[in-house]
């Protein structure tokens, strides 16, 4: 079980190089460079501002997820109370120092981007939990003692995320930390008295909203309410998905995005532009681009000997399904809208940076496959 | 620790891949739920979307189109188009309707009931568009709102054209346009489509009958907009197409001339061509300004049209309703000699009265014509030898010789307003009073009054079919090249007796059709006709017209608006003396030249009087001003390309 090649720290670089899943990398690649061209289209058809932005950070933090897929799983075991932390700080730093846009408090002035430490935080709580949970016994799973920690982990920086309102990030936030909780083996019965108690706590937090944000969050939760704002970009995004057709309106010839009925076309809805001008071969091909990268992920986690490598990989695989449906779900207008990106394919670079971080963390879980952890 | 920190993550591991295994099938179901999904809206509904995209995408605004032209015979243009000025608002274009609307009433004195219901019309259509502020600006508030223009968002400038009539002579016989109203949308299929910002519609006259084709092909401007409806690009312009144009058989410089000796009577004038029916003239006076309803007429003026007691909105040469009075002893004298009821030089004794079953039926002549024949009783026009004519002859045969010379139905296709008068007979009576029918009333027949009603289109069209010798002619108001030929047929019949027909006249005439039963009848009438003219003694000899080009013959008609009671007619009351409402209707037929007759004409005055005092003074006016201007006529008759 244990042979001298699991000391992988003598693994040489060629080694390194040769254990990278190539798959994965150049799906990402791939979805990097349609998510080029689509942000090239919402521009109008011009390199302007979104997409030469996008273009460069695609690459800089494609570059620091090779990089990062070099990094020991044992460094990522060692820090990530510590990176949760640091990203727990920027969270709170928001709060007193962000920038406000739209009415929404998300954003840290850095002088070379702003940075959104909420999309930071779904990897970070991953990274943490998935650490939290490798240590402790599996017996000790379920005690109510060991369940302290994780749900203040939890609740703390979604409520932060709550606040500021952004309600999207906050349920992807959280979405990842319980996955990690559920693969643990906490017991389904937690969830649910924890849904209950989440439910009857409800109305006590929502008094303590201030009144814009309350309406933010109704609205947010019930679209019909705005029918000009939220239930207008759902009704405008079926049209546009459903008018591109088997084979789509062909590149730069998506009118609804075009004209701009299209509402927040470079970021949430960018699948849609896509999908317009691309048609139903062009969705499914993104889905399955998002499928390889999300079964790669999950491969790496078959093979990482460490629990917390599996944990890791697993949940971030199913955070990373969760962040696709989510927005897919949202620009088909099965789910509400929140505001929630489409991983790799979204203008942001605080979500890029996230998405690659944990990309690369997965990916050193590839490289240092049969590293012990501790 | 090692070992037993690796059998906890054996089973921690084992856990880990089960849990994960359940996520993984909740996952492929979710992804089975997009797929559907994505199939649902981009295979199934695709076609929907695709609309619902376009819908979004493009944005249309119609064009009206410019109406077809009408003219005269000559091509005189008498209902045409001119540039207007006009402002339109597009509401969705305007930060604040309410701004603009204060800017556009300081600088161009827009009612406050103007705008109200503007409002009221913006509620009522969409957004994007336009709707008219003002349709007929004038140059210098035009150049007024161009100059603020940069404070009136929304507010478009628009040179357009509109209906515009050359004079009110020819109002009724063309009619007039307006705006579009719900009972025209009833009534007029077509104008479904056609729901354009200022389009306008004909209501009466030629401008009502001829619109499906005269208002033409509505045109529109596609724009691709965006989602704020900016227009983006044009996409796509179809100016539409102008209305068709007609040309009509008016002689407009006649219709002036009789508009101005008519003035302000309240009188009529059909000219007719005894030949191929065309209508030289149709003026019904007093006219009106037909121009004042292409742009929505103002009160006052409506007010002031609908108080006239001259009723200047009723076309009185197609629905006037006048008994046609002694006119009508032209029919009864032929329809005896045709029924072999007297023959012409059988006599009556007129003694200014007769009496029947105690009735007295008295002769307009109080002190009595003497001994009367055919000729002469047309030519004094003496009511008792009609009395005795029209006793032997009946009614019901009366009846049957007018219907056929095309009294008591309506003349022109063309007019919805025209109304078809009233022939009365004994089945007439009891079917629509329901009485039987006295003898009494066949002498009032004789004479024209009575349940008598005609219009004088009709009795233009009798004289007409008189004139011509006895043939039916199917007047029209439109010009059309074809059955001009009558009077060649009747030439070539003349000159050469028994031959056949060539081709040419039997194709241009084939539905010829004789009114008589022997043409002699119809010679006999036309020849008492021009003594009524033309010989000492006959009732418009006083307006006879003795240059042989213009010589006319005429029968002079006055119908009784109230009967004259015994006082009255002892008193010899004139016409004059009474009321003008009470006076008789003046009315006066004729054909001319006599030598060889072309036109026929028929003149109406209400309330004028005496035929030959009030109407035969005007025929032989208009009788001289269309036969010099006939020569004119004819050298434009068939001028190649000329049709329609």
């Amino acid at each position: 079980m244990f042979q001298p090649r699991s000391i992988q720290s003598s693994l040489s670089f060629r080694d390194k190089l040769y254990s990278i899943d190539y798959v994965l990398v150049f799906s990402i690649l791939i979805l990097g460079i349609v998510s080029m061209f689509a942000m090239y289209s919402t521009d109008g058809g011009e390199f302007k501002y979104h997409t030469e932005s996008h273009i460069l950070r695609f690459f800089v933090f494609f570059l620091m997820f090779f990089i990062l897929s070099f990094v020991q799983i044992r460094f990522w075991h060692t820090t990530s109370y510590f990176i949760y932390l640091v990203f727990l700080i920027l969270l709170i730093g928001v709060k007193y120092f962000g920038l406000t846009s739209s009415g929404s408090q998300r954003w840290l002035n850095f002088y070379f981007m702003n940075l959104q430490p909420s999309e930071l935080m779904k990897i970070g709580l991953i990274l943490f939990l998935a650490k939290y949970y490798h240590r402790i016994p599996i017996e000790s799973v379920n005690k109510l003692k060991f369940l302290f920690l994780p749900i203040f982990v939890l609740i703390f920086p979604v409520l932060l995320v709550v606040m500021q309102p952004d309600l999207g990030t906050s349920i992807l936030i959280a979405a990842g930390g319980l996955i990690v909780a559920w693969l643990a083996g906490v017991r389904i019965k937690f969830f649910i008295y924890s849904l209950l108690i989440f439910i009857s706590l409800l109305p006590i937090a929502i008094s303590f909203l201030k009144p814009y944000q309350k309406s933010r969050i109704l609205t947010f939760l019930n679209p019909e309410k705005d029918p000009l704002g939220a239930g207008y970009q759902i009704i405008q995004s079926k049209i546009a998905i459903g008018s591109g057709g088997l084979f789509g309106k062909g590149f730069l010839n998506g009118s609804q995005s075009y004209l701009d009925y299209l509402p927040e076309k470079h970021t949430d809805f960018i699948f849609t532009l896509f999908s317009e001008e691309f048609g139903f071969f062009g969705s499914v091909f993104i889905l399955l681009l998002y499928g390889v990268i999300i079964l790669r992920i999950v491969k790496i986690g078959n093979i990482t000997r460490s629990n917390f490598g599996k944990l890791y990989c697993y949940s971030f695989a199913t955070a990373f399904f969760i962040y696709v449906i989510v927005n897919m779900g949202m620009v088909l207008g099965l789910l509400p809208i929140v505001g929630s990106p489409l991983p790799i394919m979204s203008y942001g670079g605080s979500s890029m940076m996230a998405i690659m971080l944990g990309l690369g963390i997965a990916m050193s879980c590839k490289v240092y496959k049969d590293m012990p952890v501790n | 620790m090692l070992s037993s920190g690796s059998g906890n993550t054996v089973i921690k591991s084992k856990l880990i891949s089960r849990r994960m295994f359940l996520l993984s099938v909740s996952k492929a179901v979710v992804v089975v739920g997009v797929l559907g999904r994505l199939i649902s809206l981009q295979i199934n509904e695709s076609t929907k979307y695709k609309t619902l995209s376009d819908k979004n995408r493009f944005r249309e605004w119609k064009l009206a189109p410019e109406r077809g032209i009408i003219k005269d015979y000559f091509n005189k243009e008498m209902a045409s188009n001119k540039q207007v000025y006009q402002i339109h608002l597009i509401p969705e274009n305007a930060q604040s309707i309410e701004e603009v609307f204060f800017r556009l009433k300081t600088i161009l004195n827009i009612s406050d009931k103007k705008i109200f219901s503007l409002r009221k019309k913006i509620t009522k259509q969409k957004p994007w568009e336009p709707i008219i502020v003002s349709d007929n600006l004038n140059w210098s508030e035009f150049s007024r709102i161009n100059l603020f223009l940069h404070e009136l968002q929304g507010v478009e400038p628009i040179v357009s054209v509109a209906r515009v009539y050359k004079d009110s002579s020819s109002a009724h016989a063309l009619g007039y346009v307006s705006q579009v109203s719900a009972k025209d949308l009833k009534n007029k299929k077509y104008l479904k489509d056609m729901s354009v910002p200022g389009i306008a519609v004909g209501k009466t006259g030629l401008e009502n009958r001829l619109d499906k084709e005269i208002i033409g092909e509505v045109g529109f401007q596609r724009y691709e907009v965006n989602a704020f409806g900016k227009r983006i690009k044009q996409i796509k312009v179809d100016p539409g197409k102008a209305g068709k144009s007609f040309k009509t058989t008016l002689d407009l410089e006649v219709q002036k001339y009789v508009a101005e000796i008519l003035g302000n009577k309240a009188a009529s004038v059909c000219v007719m061509d005894i030949y191929n029916g065309d209508i030289i003239s149709l003026v019904s006076s007093p006219s009106y300004d037909p121009n004042a309803f292409v742009h929505g007429i103002d009160q006052a003026y409506w007010k002031s049209l609908i108080n006239n007691d001259r009723k200047p909105l009723i076309n009185k040469a197609v629905s006037g309703l006048y008994p046609p009075g002694s006119t009508i002893k032209t029919l009864v004298a032929l329809s005896a000699l045709e029924n072999k009821i007297i023959r012409p030089l059988d006599t009556v004794r007129c003694k200014g009265k007769i009496e029947l079953f105690g009735e007295k039926f008295h002769c307009w002549k109080k002190e009595g014509h003497g001994i009367m024949n055919m000729r002469t009783g047309i030519k004094r026009s003496c009511d008792v030898y009609f009395y005795e004519v029209a006793r032997r002859l009946g009614v019901d045969r009366l009846s049957e010789t007018a219907k056929k010379f095309g009294l008591g139905k309506k003349v022109l296709q063309d007019f919805s307003e025209e109304r078809s008068g009233v022939v009365p007979s004994t089945s007439w009576k009891k079917k629509y009073i329901g009485q039987n029918w006295y003898l009494g009333e066949t002498l009032h027949s004789g004479i024209g009054q009575g349940y008598f009603q005609s219009t004088p289109i009709q009795l233009c069209l009798m004289t007409a079919q008189i004139a011509n010798g006895g043939f039916e002619i199917k007047p029209r108001i439109l010009f059309d090249k074809t059955k001009n030929n009558l009077k060649e047929y009747l030439k070539f019949k003349n000159e050469n007796p028994g031959q056949p027909l060539p081709a040419d006249l039997l194709v241009s005439n084939f539905d010829l059709k004789p009114l008589f039963k022997n043409q002699e009848n119809i010679k006999i009438i036309k020849d008492a006709m021009y003594s009524s003219s033309n010989e000492p003694g006959g009732t418009s000899y006083r307006s006879r017209l003795e240059d042989k080009r213009f010589t006319f013959a005429g029968k002079t008609g006055s119908s009784q608006i109230r009967k004259f009671t015994e006082a009255q007619r002892e008193a010899e009351v004139k016409q004059e003396q009474l009321k003008y409402e009470n006076r008789d209707h003046a009315l006066f037929i004729a054909f001319a030249p006599v030598s060889d007759p072309k036109y026929a004409i028929s003149v109406v005055v209400e309330h004028g009087g005496t035929g030959s005092k009030a109407a035969a003074p005007i025929a032989k006016k208009v009788i001289k001003k269309v036969l010099e201007r006939h020569s004119l006529r004819q050298s434009i008759r068939n001028l190649p390309g000329d049709s329609i």
